[in-house]
């Protein structure tokens, strides 16, 4: 096995501007593939960090926009990546909101929102992504799913629903694509340094803390460096799982 | 070889039929060869033999020879 595991392959990382998602596109990067970089604009920040890795690792990355809350956009990533590469090796349905919200006080448009983009965006990328990967005969599809769909969390219901349905595409996906040597996992992180977790209250943060066995928080790269074994052929037996990356929550 | 003959070419090898086959009268789930598993590797015989990315409505709205042949007939003008 090459020293870069991803090298030659076309990887599409969803919402992979900032957070788990870039630190995704970079470490898959970095092992070779040619990664495709999504965000919600047009302009600005994904076709930056598109050139930012371009320029780090000398190879052509592409840059795609899109609000995954509409089924259009999700489909219309796909047709760019078969007409620039012809092949699709690695999907990671990143791209994620949460709107926090008590039972009881929850808007439609929040919900309907959220389950948009947590859940029907992965299934239809999954679909587009699969059809690609099937000329192959080989690909991974990596869900990022949440410790909060395993468990839940007050105030968190639709986030919670939404990240558990994807925990159920992602066993139903494995079981269907798993003769067309595709592998479909998840991954569950549990508390992730990001810019959201930085701005609870101390007391929340600290309460937090107290739940992870590790007695750290993790980092956007413990995500990236999981997503890259899922990825890579380091893991090509494994489908189907779920992997939580949350320093012992869950134990 | 004309688009109608790859396209036959791409309906015998996507679902196992002889080359002998009446192309033009098939119909999906109208024979136990064109299933919904079937179906899902007949597209693949259809975009790998013409080097297309055929859209979900296609996908679903693939539903007989004749139609698949309206759907080629299309994306390969649109591609050229």
């Amino acid at each position: 096995m090459s020293a870069l595991m991803l090298e030659g392959r076309v990887a599409l990382v969803t919402g992979s501007t900032r957070g788990i998602g870039w630190a995704i596109a970079e470490v898959f990067a970095a092992h070779g593939a040619t990664v495709v970089l999504h965000g919600r604009d047009a302009a600005g920040a994904v076709t930056d960090r598109a050139a930012e890795l371009t320029a780090r690792h000398g190879r052509e990355m592409l840059a795609l926009a899109g609000d995954l809350s509409d089924p259009a956009a999700v489909r219309a990533l796909f047709p760019p990546i078969f007409k620039q590469f012809r092949r699709l090796d690695v999907l990671v349905n990143n791209a994620g909101i949460l709107v926090d919200g008590l039972l009881g006080m929850i808007s439609d448009a929040d919900a309907t929102r959220t389950l948009n983009v947590n859940t029907l965006a992965p299934i239809l990328a999954t679909q587009e992504a699969a059809r690609m990967m099937s000329r192959r005969n080989a690909g991974s599809i990596i869900n990022v799913s949440s410790i909060i769909g395993r468990v839940g969390n007050e105030g968190q219901a639709v986030y919670a629903a939404s990240k558990a349905a994807v925990l159920g595409l992602t066993y139903a996906a494995a079981k269907e694509l798993a003769p067309r040597g595709i592998r479909v996992n998840a991954i569950a992180p549990g508390f992730i340094e990001t810019e959201m977790v930085r701005q609870l209250p101390p007391a929340k943060y600290a309460e937090r803390l107290q739940g992870v066995k590790m007695g750290r928080m993790g980092t956007a790269a413990d995500v990236a460096n999981t997503a890259l074994f899922l990825a890579s052929d380091l893991s090509s037996y494994v489908t189907g799982q779920v992997i939580g990356v949350d320093g012992g929550m869950l134990v | 070889m004309t688009l109608q003959e790859k396209l036959e070419t791409a309906f015998a090898a996507g679902l196992g039929l002889p080359d002998t086959t009446d192309f033009a009268s098939l119909e999906y789930r109208k024979i136990p060869e064109w299933d919904s598993v079937a179906h899902m590797q007949l597209v693949m015989e259809i975009e790998n033999t013409f080097d297309i990315m055929l859209p979900t409505e296609d996908v679903l709205g693939l539903s007989s020879f004749p139609i698949a042949l309206d759907i080629v007939a299309r994306h390969v003008s649109a591609d050229a």
